[in-house]
């Protein structure tokens, strides 16, 4: 279906990821929260998959497609992971900690 | 011309994120640009058409290293210690590494050349005996999983072997600093 469309929608579109991108970034710099900062990681990481697909078509070849699912779910677990630390302090062993602090 | 304009802007990324990492004082900042430039790297492999490469980096460097340097600042302190020393002999070290570095890729072929080694060895064997022996698209896949099966898996055991080995370590430093509370209580 999005093999059909013409070449330029694929390079409006990536033109426009890679000004969202930077705006992702200039946050990712300047902060001032961490909280700024996880959210701009999680969102550049979405970034890198609608990058990966929009590639793909632009060159002919859609194929990565599968991948960049992936990378979807990488950035998932990554974003969980990070929020976990940040609650709790501690990658594993959340739940022994409780008991231990009660 | 797309191709050239997308790289340019990838590493111009990569660099400002890269001296952003050294700007920074706050470790927790820091991981969060690492995994960024790790995202970013993967997608310079993309447009290098090493899709399996950019996977693997943007697995370790934006999941697994994230995860492993977070865990790390919970078990030290989350800002970075002033250096007492100046950068002068690091920067100069640096530089020479990449000067060879750099000095190195000028014997190597050029991006997709057809009459690079690497071209012209086992590779139209690979290219020509997947279809029928093993049907996937990915000759890379292919590869790593069928022809170099028990290689693959060797690096596999290798990798899960390091993975429990840290996970011990880490659980073992734990258990001891519970331990010690206790003792001080």
């Amino acid at each position: 279906m999005f093999e059909s469309m013409p070449h330029y929608v694929f390079l409006t579109a990536l033109i426009c990821l890679f000004i969202a991108m930077i705006l992702v970034l200039i946050r990712l710099y300047n902060g001032p929260t961490l909280y700024d900062r996880v959210l701009s990681t999680n969102s550049f990481g979405t970034h890198t998959v609608l990058f990966i697909g929009v590639l793909g078509f632009l060159t002919g070849r859609p194929d990565f497609l599968d991948i960049a699912l992936l990378y979807a779910l990488i950035n998932f677990v990554g974003t969980i992971a990070i929020l976990k630390f940040f609650r709790y302090r501690a990658i594993g062993d959340v739940l022994e900690k409780r008991e231990a602090d009660k | 011309m797309i191709d050239t304009v997308t790289n340019i802007i990838l590493l111009t990324m990569l660099v400002l994120t890269a001296l952003a990492i050294v700007r920074m004082e706050r470790l927790f900042a820091v991981v969060m640009l690492s995994g960024v430039f790790s995202l970013l790297s993967a997608l310079l492999f993309v447009t290098l058409d090493a899709v399996d490469v950019a996977f693997t980096e943007a697995a370790v460097g934006a999941g697994i290293s994230t995860v492993l340097l977070l865990g790390t600042i919970a078990l030290t302190k989350p800002v970075e210690r002033r250096a007492r020393h100046t950068a002068f002999i690091p920067f100069i070290v640096v530089l020479v590494t990449g000067a060879a570095l750099v000095y190195g890729t000028l014997d190597m072929p050029a991006f997709g050349d057809p009459n690079a080694p690497a071209q012209i060895h086992v590779g139209p064997e690979y290219l020509a005996r997947t279809p029928d022996d093993i049907d996937v698209p990915n000759v890379v896949t292919a590869i790593l999983g069928s022809y170099r099966g028990y290689d693959t898996l060797g690096e596999t055991a290798v990798v899960f072997t390091a993975g429990i080995g840290v996970l011990l370590l880490l659980s073992g430093l734990r258990r001891r600093r519970e331990d010690e509370e206790e003792d001080q209580a």
